[in-house]
C-alpha cells in the first residue's frame, strides 16, 4: 500500500538539501518502526518518491513524499511515531493512503505550489514596493532572461504565475510547479526588482512554500486531499 | 529555537551549510545554566571526516552521561567558511549551542594524524584563544589533546595546556572532578594544572624542561617541579565490556565518510607487526563480550535508523567470537535491510561463506595486506602472512566466483632491497596465474588485481622507531621499480598499481618523531596560510620547506638517520606498558629476519602484562 506524507521544514532545517532530506526520512522511518517496503537486490532501498524538490534556504509548510508500506496501523499512530523520531524543524503534518501505481505518484501529479515571500529588513528594492507588486503582475507579459550554460533566453513567465498579491507585508505567489512547467519564486522576485529598476541584492528574500497541489478537472487540490485517512 | 552562530547569508554562500548547524538526531542539548563544565570536543578536520570517528562519539557520550557536564562538538570550518570567519571576525562556535568556544571550560582535541597539526592552530586561532598555552589567561578554555599522535605530543607541546595519554574511559571523569573541585575552592589555572599533572595519564608540557646535546639529540627531559611525576602512565580501559559506549550515536544529515553504525569488537592486536603503532599502543588485546555486543548492535541500529553496521578492530579475524557475532548480525538484521559491512578478514572457507551472504560476489573484492613483497621482508616486519596462504585463500575464492583482489604493501621498510620491491609484482603475478588456472568457461572473465603501496613511516613505540627514512626521490624510485616490474609481466593487464605521494610521507615522518623545536615550524607555516595539509589540494610542501629554513630547523635530523638505541627519545617519558627493552629486542630480532609468535601462541614478554588483563591472562584464570 502507498501512503502520502506531508511535512513542514522550518528553522535550521532549511539548510538541509533535498537529497539529504530523503536520507533523513529513510532513517527516521526506521527509527519510527514503520513497516516500509524495500526494493530487491543487494542494496535494497525504501520505495519513496518526493513531490517537488525544495531549494536549500527555503522553508516549507507543505512538503510531500509517497512511501510504500507492507502494512500500516492508523494515520494518527504513524504520524505520532514519526514525530517522535524527528529533528527540531521537521514535523509530519499528515499521512494518508493513496492509490497504488505510477500514475498516482506524487512527483508526476504536482501542478502548482503556493509561496510566501518576504524581503529581509533593509533589502526591499524600493520604499513603495508593496504598491508596485500589482503593477508588476498586471503586465501583459513578464519577460525574464533565463540563463543556461550555453545561452540566454527570454521567457514570458506571466502564464506560469497563477496568483500574485500582497499579503501580510509579503508576497503571496501561486506558481506552476512540476515537470511540465516549473517556475521558481526567486525568479519572479528578481523580475520584480528589474521592473522597479533596482536589482535585488543577494539573499534579499526569504521564501516559504505553503502548499503543493495536483490538478484535477481544472482545479487545484492539495496533494494530501487525494488520499484517505487510515482510521 | 536556537539562534545559529552564522547568518543566513553566510550559510547560503558556503559549501554544505549542514556542516555548521548541529541539530542532528541524538546530538545532545542541555540547559547551560544548569551545567558546571562546558566541554568542546574537537576533531580538527572537516565535518564529514570528524563525524566518522568513533573515539569522539565515545567521549561525547561518556561526558554527557554526567548532568553537570555538557560536551558539544566543534570541527574545522572548511576553507570557504574559514575565509569568511577571518574576514568578519566570527568566533568559532560549538555545533550544539552555537556558542563561542572561547566561553568553554575545556577544548578537547583528538589528534589522529600528523597532517592535521596546522588545523589545530586554525581551531585555536578562529576560537580567538592564544596559540601558546603560556599566553592563556584564567578565562581561556583549557586546551587538552588526546589520541594516537599524543604518544609523541612534543611537536605540539607549546599549544596545549595538557595532554591525555591513553584511552579516555579511565581518567577523563576524574579530571573533570578535579577541575570542579579546584574551581569550587577558587583555585587558579596553574593550581588545576598541578592537580591534573598528578592524575595518571595526564601530561602538562609546561612542567617539563628539555635540554639538547650538541648533535641535536635530547640530553635531558625532566620535570621542573618536585610535585610533578617524571613518567606518564598510559591509560588503558581494561574492562572493555562494562564501560562507556554510545548507544545513541549522532546521525549526521549529510553523508559522512563512515555513514554507518560502528561496533568496536575488541581493542588491541595479538599480532605484533613491527611497523604497526596501533598494535603496540593498544596492548594488551581485550575482547568485548559477544552477548553485550549483540545488544549494542540492536540498540544502536534502533536509535539511529542507520542502514549499515560495521565492525571495528585491528585484525578482526582474531576476535574469538567472530563467527557467532557475524551469524547473529546476519540472521537478526538482514531481513530488516541492514547492510553488514565486513572488516577485512583472513580469507578462508569461513570468511568466504560470510562474504557470500552479505556481498555480491561479482562486485566485492578480496583484500590481502602482505605489506611486503618477499617472505624475507615479511619476516623482518613480523607479518605472518605467507605466499602459500595468500594463494590458497585466493584460489578458494576464485573457485567460488570471486575475481577481484586488493593487495596492500609498504615501500621503504627497514632492510628492503630491490628484490623485495620486485617481489610485490611477482606476488601479484602469482595470484593472477592462479586465477587463470581455472578453466575459461568456469571463470568470470578477467581478474582484477589492484596493488597499492604506501611509504612506510616509522612511528614512536614500535620496534622500528629507530629506523631511518629516505629522501622523496628514493621513495618514488622504489615505486617505479614496482611499476616497471608489474609492466614486464605476462598478466600485466590484470594488475592495476597505485602508489602514494611521497611529500606527505616525508613530512609525516618528521612530525611523527619530532621534538619541541618543531612547534615553531608548525606555527610559522600556519601563519603563512597552511591548513588542511591532509588534503592533497591544500598541501604545499614548499611552504613547509621555507618554514623549516625560517626556523633554522633541519628536517633531515628527524628522518635521515638511524637512531641509536641509546638515544633519549622525545617520547621516552611515557610509560606504555610495552617496554623499551622489548622494542630493542624486536628491532634486533627483525634484523635477524626472525619472527616473534603472536600473543596467543606464546607470550613474548612485551611488558603489557603489567595491566593484568586481556590476552595476557586468557586461559590462565
Amino acid at each position: 500500500m502507498k501512503v502520502r506524507i506531508k511535512f513542514a521544514k522550518t528553522g535550521a532545517m532549511k539548510f538541509i538539501g533535498h537529497l539529504d532530506v530523503m536520507r533523513y526520512f529513510q532513517k527516521a522511518i526506521r527509527r519510527a518502526g514503520l513497516d516500509a517496503a524495500y526494493s530487491e537486490g543487494y542494496s535494497p532501498h525504501m520505495i519513496m518518491s518526493f513531490a517537488a524538490p525544495l531549494g536549500v534556504g527555503l522553508t516549507s509548510q507543505g512538503e510531500y513524499f509517497d512511501l510504500v508500506l507492507n502494512s500500516a496501523t492508523t494515520s494518527e499512530d504513524m504520524i505520532q511515531r514519526l514525530n517522535g523520531a524527528m529533528a527540531e524543524g521537521i514535523q509530519v503534518l499528515s499521512l494518508v493512503q493513496v492509490e497504488d501505481g505510477k500514475a498516482s505518484k506524487a512527483m508526476s501529479l504536482v501542478a502548482a505550489a503556493d509561496y510566501f515571500v518576504t524581503f529581509r529588513e533593509g533589502k526591499e528594492p524600493c520604499a513603495d514596493w508593496e504598491s508596485r507588486i500589482a503593477d508588476y503582475y498586471a503586465q501583459e507579459r513578464i519577460p525574464i532572461v533565463k540563463k543556461t550554460k550555453r545561452s540566454e533566453m527570454e521567457v514570458d513567465i506571466k502564464p506560469m504565475i497563477q496568483e500574485m498579491r500582497i499579503y501580510n507585508h509579503g508576497v503571496f505567489l501561486r506558481l506552476a510547479t512540476g515537470s511540465a512547467n516549473n517556475l521558481k519564486p526567486e525568479l519572479v522576485m528578481e523580475g520584480f526588482g528589474t521592473f522597479v529598476g533596482q536589482s535585488l541584492e543577494p539573499f534579499a528574500v526569504q521564501t516559504e512554500r505553503l502548499e503543493t497541489y495536483a490538478e484535477q478537472e481544472g482545479s487545484l487540490i492539495p496533494l494530501a486531499d487525494l488520499g484517505e485517512i487510515i482510521g | 529555537m536556537r539562534r545559529l552562530a552564522l547568518s543566513d547569508e553566510v550559510l547560503m554562500t558556503v559549501e554544505k551549510p549542514a556542516r555548521y548547524i548541529g541539530n542532528e538526531i541524538n546530538s545532545v542539548m542541555k540547559d547551560k545554566e544548569k551545567i558546571d563544565i562546558r566541554f568542546a570536543m574537537c576533531f580538527p578536520d572537516v565535518y564529514e571526516i570528524s563525524m566518522s570517528h568513533l573515539g569522539l562519539q565515545i567521549i561525547y557520550d561518556m561526558l554527557n552521561t554526567r548532568d553537570d557536564i555538557w560536551c558539544e562538538r566543534v570541527f574545522s570550518p572548511w576553507t570557504d567558511l574559514d575565509g569568511v570567519m577571518r574576514r568578519d571576525q566570527i568566533p568559532l562556535f560549538a555545533l550544539e549551542s552555537q556558542d563561542p568556544i572561547k566561553e568553554f571550560d575545556f577544548l578537547g582535541i583528538t589528534i589522529q594524524y600528523e597532517m592535521c597539526y596546522t588545523n589545530i592552530l586554525q581551531i585555536l586561532d578562529l576560537s580567538q584563544i592564544p596559540l601558546h598555552a603560556k599566553d592563556r589567561g584564567e578565562n581561556d578554555p583549557l586546551v587538552i589533546g588526546g589520541g594516537p599522535c599524543t604518544y609523541n605530543p612534543e611537536p605540539l607541546a607549546d599549544f596545549f595546556d595538557l595532554f591525555y595519554i591513553g584511552e579516555g574511559e579511565t581518567q577523563m571523569l576524574p579530571l573533570m572532578d578535579a577541575y570542579k573541585a579546584n574551581k569550587a575552592r577558587g583555585g587558579s589555572r596553574e593550581d588545576f594544572l598541578v592537580m591534573a599533572a598528578n592524575i595518571p595519564g595526564i601530561y602538562v608540557p609546561r612542567f617539563y624542561e628539555v635540554s639538547y646535546k650538541e648533535d641535536g639529540t635530547l640530553a635531558s627531559f625532566v620535570p621542573t617541579r618536585e610535585d610533578i611525576p617524571a613518567k606518564i602512565q598510559k591509560q588503558v580501559q581494561m574492562d572493555v565490556t562494562n564501560t562507556y559506549y554510545p548507544m545513541k550515536p549522532i546521525v549526521p544529515f549529510i553523508k559522512v565518510t563512515q555513514d554507518r553504525v560502528t561496533l568496536e569488537i575488541q581493542r588491541g592486536c595479538i599480532r605484533g607487526c613491527r611497523f604497526c603503532q596501533a598494535g603496540m599502543l593498544y596492548r594488551p588485546t581485550r575482547e568485548r563480550d559477544v552477548n553485550e555486543l549483540k545488544r549494542w548492535a540492536k540498540s544502536m541500529l534502533e536509535s539511529t535508523g542507520q542502514e549499515e553496521i560495521s565492525l571495528s578492530s585491528l585484525s578482526s579475524s582474531d576476535y574469538s567470537q567472530l563467527g557467532e557475532l557475524l551469524t547473529y548480525l546476519i540472521e537478526e538484521f538482514q531481513d530488516k535491510k541492514v547492510n553488514i559491512s565486513l572488516p577485512s578478514l583472513r580469507i578462508d572457507a569461513f570468511s568466504l561463506d560470510i562474504m557470500s551472504k552479505v556481498q555480491d560476489i561479482k562486485k566485492s573484492s578480496l583484500t590481502f595486506a602482505p605489506e611486503a613483497g618477499s617472505q624475507r621482508l615479511r619476516d623482518v616486519i613480523n607479518k605472518g602472512l605467507t605466499e602459500e596462504v595468500i594463494l590458497e585463500g585466493a584460489g578458494t575464492a576464485f573457485e567460488g566466483g570471486w575475481s577481484k583482489v586488493k593487495l596492500y604493501f609498504m615501500l621503504g621498510l627497514p632492510t628492503e632491497t630491490e628484490e623485495d620491491q620486485k617481489g610485490i609484482a611477482h606476488l601479484a603475478e602469482a595470484i593472477a596465474e592462479r586465477y587463470y588456472e581455472i578453466p575459461k568457461e568456469q571463470r568470470n572473465g578477467k581478474c582484477q588485481i589492484t596493488v597499492s603501496t604506501s611509504f612506510f613511516v616509522p612511528k614512536p613505540f614500535t620496534p622500528f622507531q629507530w629506523a631511518t627514512m629516505f629522501p622523496k626521490e628514493e621513495y618514488l624510485s622504489r615505486a617505479k621499480t614496482v611499476k616497471n616490474e608489474i609492466r614486464s609481466q605476462l598478466n600485466q593487464k590484470s594488475i592495476k598499481y597505485n602508489w602514494h605521494e611521497a611529500d606527505v610521507t616525508v613530512l609525516e615522518g618528521i612530525l611523527a618523531r619530532g621534538d619541541r623545536r618543531l612547534c615553531a615550524v608548525i606555527e610559522d607555516v600556519y601563519k603563512k596560510g597552511a591548513i588542511f595539509d591532509a588534503w592533497n589540494e591544500y598541501f604545499h610542501p614548499d611552504e613547509w620547506q621555507k618554514s623549516f629554513a625560517a626556523c633554522s630547523v633541519d628536517p633531515d635530523f628527524y628522518i635521515m638517520r638511524e637512531r641509536s638505541t641509546e638515544e633519549l627519545l622525545p617520547w621516552d617519558f611515557i610509560d606504555m606498558g610495552v617496554t623499551k627493552q622489548f622494542l630493542i629486542r624486536e628491532w634486533e630480532t627483525a634484523r635477524k629476519e626472525v619472527v616473534t609468535p603472536n600473543c596467543r601462541e606464546k607470550c613474548s614478554g612485551c611488558g603489557a602484562a603489567k595491566f593484568k588483563g586481556g590476552v595476557c591472562v586468557e586461559g590462565k584464570n
